[in-house]
């Protein structure tokens, strides 16, 4: 009886690990099967090429949006990176261990602030901040609705995400070898510089390649302060319109515009794709790195 | 040797530079959120659905969309705690020997973690058409809790992992079947069920891009699944969008609720993380 009971529940178990797993695949096909429809019109390379959007004359081009996410990405790394990476040095090889406890809490309450938190925070602080004086130094006007304030809102967005990988890779670094270099005579800062960051360093790019996912499928912060202008941004106070965005903004109408539906269902699927492949690149890095540890 | 010395007291201001920034960035959001929303947080805010003028800048308050949101994340943790307690004891619990395999489910299910919200609202919204389920709360609940299953699992799995396989081992020598050690895991792991809960809970009260699709949006307080349900983070981003500035300012005041909710959460789930780490054999 007890051994039925277990077999039972261990097969009643597969079935739900297999059922949340195949989420993966299921997620994949449903929005492949509802963007066949705007595939058959259009081919994959006329899609991400084209930068005409008239969804009321058929024309989807997502050139503009792909461009407009690279944007908002690229800034919000580029911020990011360096402050997370000083950051994650700081608290595994300087820090005290009372600033240490002081800091982690942090690092993990700013992750659990919710998106539209941002989303508002971008709203009340960085627009103005970038309107009234960032752009006039460099263009003659701009809202501060534009990629940089994205790129900002999400850089601060993506932080807690790398500081927690940066540190867990940094604390892999073996302290034989710090010890090794620091008794040669190498200043601290040597150590890190010539061992550490060698050591670290395909941590540090998997590290990257998740916030850069993370930063790709962002969406309500950025909706909220990236000005959202179907047009192929060009320098960083110009408004962008990311992939996300515009899933977000046009879900109202898109009922009642032919392949509309079926247009934002690959704007989805094509999010899905790059993330899906980003997160795999970048966890058999992460795993790598984890069994090399424990071996 | 004096280059040397500079050089290392640079990058180290540098860091220490860095540091005040991301810890300081805290502050600065909450700080603004604080600002901005306190001068129109009143009792009515917490208490009182939005009357007939509401958006355009008359009485009433959010109750609809702090209850919405209360439901529908509670909905989804405990719908997804039912799917990922069994997923977890299973992938640590029914798979000896093979490791590889467990492995690749882990990394299933942080592949997963890392999938954007507003996939998961697409996809939900398709089931939705497929079943011919309207924007309701049953649909909000089912979108959140695709979201947060593989919050639920990572975290349980971690706990799972920290107790001791002697504790197993006993369980079976004394002769239990695996699901008879599976309850005496799960009794010693429930401090860590709580975390998994709260964490869950705080991922899925924040969330919009996934209800914005499926839960739809209602003045009034959900009474059945049917029925659509206001979220916070949705009725934030609709009143910050509006040109009225009373308005605008109970968007900021329900960003203010919002905020503290979800740093209550945070706290807790700490807390409670902490003082499981402390009794942990």
């Amino acid at each position: 009886m007890r051994l039925i009971k277990d077999k039972i529940l261990s097969k009643l178990m597969l079935v739900l690990t297999v059922a949340s797993v195949s989420l993966l695949l299921v997620i994949g096909i449903g929005l492949y099967y509802k963007s066949i429809p705007l595939l058959q019109k259009l081919s994959w390379g006329e899609l991400i090429t084209s930068s005409v959007w008239k969804p009321l004359k058929g024309l989807f081009g997502f050139y503009p949006f792909i461009m407009g996410t690279l944007w908002v990405t690229g800034i919000a790394i580029i911020i990011a990176l360096p402050l997370s990476l000083f950051t994650s040095l700081y608290i595994v090889e300087y820090a005290p261990a009372r600033v240490k406890k002081l800091l982690t809490p942090f690092v993990n309450l700013l992750s659990g602030i919710p998106p539209v938190i941002f989303g508002v925070w971008g709203v009340l602080f960085i627009i103005p901040l970038i309107q009234k004086f960032i752009a006039p130094h460099f263009v003659e006007f701009s809202t501060g609705y534009s990629v940089l304030a994205g790129g900002i809102v999400l850089a601060v967005m993506i932080f807690p995400l790398i500081v927690s990988i940066l540190s867990e890779v940094l604390r892999t670094i073996p302290q034989e070898l710090k010890d090794a270099s620091l008794s040669l005579g190498a200043t601290k800062w040597e150590t890190i510089k010539k061992i550490v960051l060698r050591k670290a360093l395909p941590g540090i790019v998997a590290a990257t390649v998740l916030a850069i996912s993370r930063a790709f499928g962002e969406t309500i912060a950025v909706l909220m302060v990236c000005g959202n202008n179907a047009v192929v941004p060009h320098s960083v106070f110009d408004t962008g319109y990311p992939l996300p965005a515009l899933i977000a903004n046009n879900y109202g109408d898109m009922m009642s515009i032919p392949l509309y539906d079926s247009a934002l269902m690959f704007a989805a699927l094509l999010l899905f794709i790059i993330i899906l492949l980003f997160n795999i690149i970048s966890r058999v890095i992460l795993t790598r790195l984890e069994n090399r540890l424990a071996a | 040797m004096k280059k040397r010395k500079l050089e290392e007291l640079f990058f180290r201001s540098l860091m220490v530079l860095a540091t005040l920034v991301v810890g300081g960035s805290f502050f600065l959001i909450v700080g603004t959120i604080v600002y901005k929303g306190a001068p129109y947080m009143n009792l009515d805010m917490l208490t009182k659905t939005p009357g007939g003028g509401f958006y355009i800048g008359k009485e009433g308050g959010v109750l609809n969309a702090i209850i919405g949101s209360l439901y529908v994340a509670g909905g989804a943790t405990i719908l997804g705690l039912l799917i990922s307690i069994p997923v977890a004891i299973f992938i640590n619990m029914y798979m000896d020997g093979k490791r590889f395999l467990s492995n690749t489910l882990r990394m299933a299910y942080d592949v997963l973690f890392g999938i954007p919200s507003i996939v998961y609202g697409a996809f939900g919204f398709l089931i939705m058409v497929y079943f011919g389920i309207r924007a309701s709360l049953l649909g909000g609940i089912i979108a959140v809790t695709l979201l947060v299953i593989p919050v639920l699992v990572r975290t349980l799995d971690e706990v799972i992992r920290t107790v001791p396989l002697e504790l197993r081992d006993a369980a079976l020598s004394l002769g239990a079947t695996r699901w008879e050690m599976a309850k005496v895991v799960l009794r010693q792991i429930r401090p860590g069920i709580y975390t998994a809960i709260l964490l869950s809970f705080g991922r899925a009260i924040g969330d919009v891009a996934s209800v914005l699709f499926t839960a739809g949006f209602s003045d009034n307080i959900p009474t059945s699944l049917h029925q659509p349900a206001a979220t916070l983070p949705l009725a934030i981003f609709f009143q910050l969008g509006s040109a009225v500035d009373e308005v605008q300012g109970r968007g900021y005041a329900s960003a203010l609720i919002l905020t503290i909710i979800v740093l209550i959460i945070t706290v807790l789930a700490q807390v409670l993380t902490k003082k499981f780490s402390k009794y942990k054999i």
